[in-house]
C-alpha cells in the first residue's frame, strides 16, 4: 500500500494527541505528502486564517515512497498557511526524519491550536506524547536535537525543530531536521513557533511494512537507481559537485540575479562557485568543501558538507561554528552572496550556519539584505537605522545582519518581516524581488523567460521547485528550449509544475527528475501502491494537486493580479549577457498560461476543469 | 585572434595546471572551430554537453561548422545541474 494508514491528530490547545484513519479516498486522489497534507489542510481551515494564529493548522506529512528502498525516499513536507505570503505553504526536506516518522507507523502529523506553554512532540512507535520544552525555548535548532537525543539518551532519534527565528515569529523561519535540512520556505517554522511547538522528535524500529508487490518494487526501484547512476547529472556531476556547480553557468548566461537584480551577472561568481568550493585556501591550504552527504536513501548525495576557514573575521573567536557542517548549496550562496554583491565565500558560509543554527531560510534573508542594501545605497535606510553601513558588496553586513536576525535584535527584528514588507515600509515596495511576497531564487527570469511564467504562477510565491523550467531552458533536461523567448513556455510550465507535484507527494526529491521522468517514478508507485496507479493517473493527481492549492489561494484572496513581477524585472532591461536588452515577456506568457491550465482569463479555474479533476 | 576559453567542473582539469580559474586566453588561427578546441584540449566529445558562446548555447550539429570570433568567450560544461 505504501502507506501506514495511519494519522497522529495532535492538540496542542488541549494537550491530546489521538490516532486516526488516514483518508484512503483522498490518498487515491493526491497520493501523499504535498498533495495529501495540501487536501487536509484545504478541507480543515478557513483559508481567510491569520497564519499565526491557533486557528492555523501545521502538517507534517510523508508519502507512500518515504522511508522505503526508493531512491532518495526520504522527503517530509511540512503544510500549513503561510505567514510570509498568506498563500499555501507546502515546504519539503530531505534528511532522515521524514523516514523516521515512517518507521514509527504514521504517515501525517497535524498539529491544531496552540499550546498554553513551549512543547515538543515526542513519537515512539505508537507512542506520542507531548513534553515540556521550556528547557529548549531560547536555544538553536542544533542544541535543541542535542539535548533531546541527551534527554531521551538514545542517539538515533530524528528531529525537526525550530530555533530561535522561528520562536520570535521571523515569517521566513523554516523547521530543521538533522541539523541542516530545512523545510526552508514561505516560513512554516514561524507557524511552529506562534503553536509554541519546539520540536519534533521521533524514534521509529517497525520498518516499512504494506509494499503492495514487493518483487516487483525490488525490480523497480533497483532500475530505477540504475538510470540514476547512469546518468551524468545524477550519477557524476551532482555528487561531485552538488548545486552550487550551477553559479558559473547561471552567470555566463546572464541570468544570475545580482545586487537586488540591478545587474544579471556577477564579477565575482566564480570566487561562490562549486569550483571555489574544491580549491585549496591560501590561509590554511585547506579546500573549502569537506565532502559530499546523502539524506536517507539517497543514491545522488548532492549535499555539501564543509569546513569555514578558522581565521576568517566571521569565527576567529567562535570556535563553535569551525567544525564541518552543511553548505553551502547554488540557493543560499547566491542569496548570501551575489544576491548581495558578496564574493567572500567564507563570509557566506558564515551566515548559512546561522540560517541553519537558528532556522531561517538563506534565500529570503539574502534577498532581503539585497533589499536593504539598496536602500542603503539609496539614502532611505542610514547607518544609524542598520546599526552599520551596509553598501552593496560588504561581508562585514551580511555577517552582521544575519547575526541580528537569528537573535532577533536590533534591524534583524525589521529584515525578520521580509523584502516586501520592509521595502513597503520605506516607501519603496518595488525594491521587493518577490511575487505574493516571497523572494525570489537564483535566476534572473529577463535570461530565463520560463522562471517569470514559473514565479508569478507559484502556488506559495515565487520558487524554483514549483516548476523548474531551468532544466529545459538552461540545462537541456529533458530537452533544450530558449531561454530568451516566450514561445512554447506556457505549456512548459505547466508541464514542469504538475510533474513536481507528483514527485513531492510521491515523498521523493525533485532531483531524480533530471533523470527519471514519470516514468520510472510510476513502476515504483505501482509496486508500492496497486496497479491502479498508471502514468494517466499520476498526470492527474499532478494537475488536481496545482489546482487544489490554486483554490486555496483564490479562496484565501489572490487573484490574477498577484500572479505578477516587480517592475524591475518587466519594465528595466537586463543590462548585460545574452539577454542584453530584455525584460520579462509574462504579459504574452500568462494568458496563454491560463488557457493551457483551464482556468478563465481571470485565472480562476472553470467548472469544467474542475469537474475534470474531480475537484 | 585572441579568444577566451573556459573549461568547468570535472572538465577544469583539461586545461593546463598553471591556469588560475577556469578561464584562459587562447590566441587562435581565423576559422577556428569550437570542435578544433575541443578536440585540442582532449575533451571528450561526448562530456561536452552544455556549449556557450558569449553566454548562447550552441547546439552540437554547429560546433563543427561555426567559427569563433575575435573576443569570442566559448564556455564548456559536463552534464549538469542544480536547483
Amino acid at each position: 500500500m505504501g502507506w501506514n494508514r495511519k494519522v497522529l491528530r495532535v492538540n496542542l490547545t488541549q494537550g491530546t494527541c489521538k490516532e486516526e484513519p488516514l483518508n484512503m479516498e483522498w490518498a487515491n486522489e493526491y497520493l501523499g505528502s504535498r498533495g495529501l497534507s495540501a487536501k487536509y489542510l484545504v478541507s480543515e481551515i478557513d483559508p481567510k486564517v491569520d497564519p499565526l494564529s491557533p486557528d492555523n493548522k501545521l502538517i507534517m506529512a510523508t508519502g507512500p515512497l518515504t522511508g522505503t528502498m526508493a531512491s532518495t525516499g526520504g522527503r517530509y513536507t511540512v503544510t500549513c498557511k503561510g505567514p510570509l505570503t498568506g498563500a499555501i505553504a507546502c515546504s519539503n526536506s530531505g534528511g532522515f526524519f521524514g523516514a523516521e516518522m515512517k518507521f514509527a507507523g504514521w504517515d501525517m502529523v497535524i498539529f491544531e491550536g496552540k499550546s498554553p506553554k513551549p512543547v515538543y512532540l515526542f513519537i515512539e512507535n505508537d507512542k506520542a506524547e507531548l513534553r515540556d520544552a521550556s528547557h529548549l525555548w531560547g536555544t538553536s535548532c542544533w542544541h535543541t536535537e542535542e539535548q533531546i537525543k541527551a534527554d531521551h539518551q538514545d542517539p538515533l532519534i530524528r528531529v525537526s525543530s525550530i530555533g530561535k527565528a522561528g520562536e520570535n515569529l521571523v515569517l521566513f523561519a523554516v523547521v530543521i531536521n538533522d541539523l541542516h535540512r530545512a523545510a526552508g520556505r514561505s516560513g512554516v517554522g514561524a507557524v511552529m513557533g506562534s503553536k509554541n511547538l519546539k520540536a519534533v522528535a521521533i524514534r521509529g524500529t517497525k520498518g516499512v511494512s504494506g509494499i503492495k508487490d514487493f518483487p516487483a518494487f525490488l525490480k523497480a526501484t533497483t532500475d530505477a537507481k540504475k538510470v540514476l547512476a547512469d546518468n551524468a547529472v545524477t550519477g557524476q556531476g551532482l555528487p561531485k559537485f552538488g548545486t552550487q556547480v550551477l553559479m558559473n553557468v547561471i552567470n555566463e548566461i546572464g541570468a544570475l540575479p545580482t545586487r537586488n537584480h540591478r545587474d544579471v551577472q556577477f564579477e565575482d561568481a566564480s570566487k561562490i562557485s562549486a569550483e571555489a568550493m574544491h580549491e585549496k585556501r591560501e590561509s590554511d591550504g585547506k579546500s573549502h568543501l569537506v565532502t559530499n552527504a546523502a539524506c536517507f536513501g539517497c543514491t545522488i548525495a548532492c549535499g555539501r558538507i564543509s569546513q569555514i576557514d578558522k581565521n576568517h573575521f566571521t569565527v576567529k573567536n567562535s570556535p563553535q561554528y569551525w567544525g564541518a557542517s552543511g553548505g553551502l548549496e547554488y540557493e543560499a550562496a547566491w542569496a548570501l552572496g551575489a544576491a548581495n554583491g558578496v564574493g567572500d565565500l567564507e563570509a557566506l558560509q558564515y551566515a548559512n550556519l546561522l540560517c541553519n543554527e537558528q532556522g531561517f531560510d538563506p534565500i529570503t534573508f539574502g534577498a532581503t539584505v539585497a533589499a536593504a542594501m539598496e536602500l542603503y545605497e539609496m539614502g532611505v535606510l542610514t547607518k544609524e537605522q542598520l546599526g552599520l553601513d551596509a553598501p552593496f558588496g560588504s561581508a562585514q553586513a551580511l555577517a552582521k545582519l544575519a547575526e541580528m536576525t537569528a537573535a532577533g535584535e536590533g534591524f534583524g527584528k525589521e529584515l525578520g518581516q521580509g523584502s516586501a514588507r520592509m521595502c513597503a515600509k520605506y516607501g519603496h515596495p518595488e525594491l521587493s524581488m518577490s511575487v505574493k511576497k516571497q523572494e525570489f531564487p537564483a535566476y534572473d527570469s529577463r535570461g530565463i523567460q520560463g522562471m517569470g511564467l514559473a514565479y508569478a504562477t507559484s502556488n506559495r510565491g515565487a520558487c524554483h521547485l514549483r516548476g523548474y523550467t531551468v532544466a529545459s531552458e538552461v540545462l537541456g533536461i529533458p530537452v533544450k528550449t530558449d531561454p530568451l523567448v516566450t514561445d512554447g513556455k506556457a505549456e512548459l510550465v505547466k508541464a514542469f509544475q504538475d510533474a513536481t507535484a507528483v514527485f513531492d507527494a510521491a515523498g521523493i526529491c525533485v532531483f531524480t527528475s533530471f533523470a527519471w521522468t514519470l516514468a520510472d517514478v510510476q513502476p515504483q508507485l505501482a509496486a508500492a501502491c496497486g496497479d491502479e496507479w498508471t502514468m494517466e493517473k499520476l498526470n492527474a493527481v499532478g494537475e488536481r494537486i496545482w489546482n487544489l492549492e490554486r483554490q486555496f489561494n483564490n479562496a484565501a484572496g489572490f487573484t490574477s493580479k498577484d500572479d505578477n513581477l516587480p517592475p524591475r524585472l518587466l519594465t528595466e532591461p537586463a543590462k548585460t549577457g545574452p539577454a542584453k536588452g530584455l525584460v520579462n515577456g509574462l504579459d504574452k506568457m500568462l494568458p496563454e498560461y491560463y488557457k493551457v491550465r483551464g482556468w478563465t482569463p481571470d485565472g480562476v479555474p472553470t467548472a469544467e476543469t474542475l469537474e475534470r479533476l474531480g475537484l | 585572434m585572441k579568444i577566451g576559453f573556459k573549461l568547468f567542473a570535472s572538465l577544469t582539469d583539461h586545461l593546463p595546471s598553471d591556469r588560475k580559474g577556469n578561464r584562459i586566453e587562447l590566441e587562435v588561427g581565423e576559422g577556428t572551430t569550437i570542435s578544433d578546441l575541443i578536440a585540442r584540449f582532449h575533451v571528450p566529445e561526448r562530456s561536452a554537453h552544455l556549449v556557450l558562446v558569449n553566454g548562447h548555447f550552441i547546439p552540437p550539429a554547429q560546433r563543427a561548422s561555426r567559427p569563433l570570433a575575435d573576443g569570442d568567450e566559448l564556455a564548456i560544461w559536463p552534464p549538469i545541474a542544480g536547483g
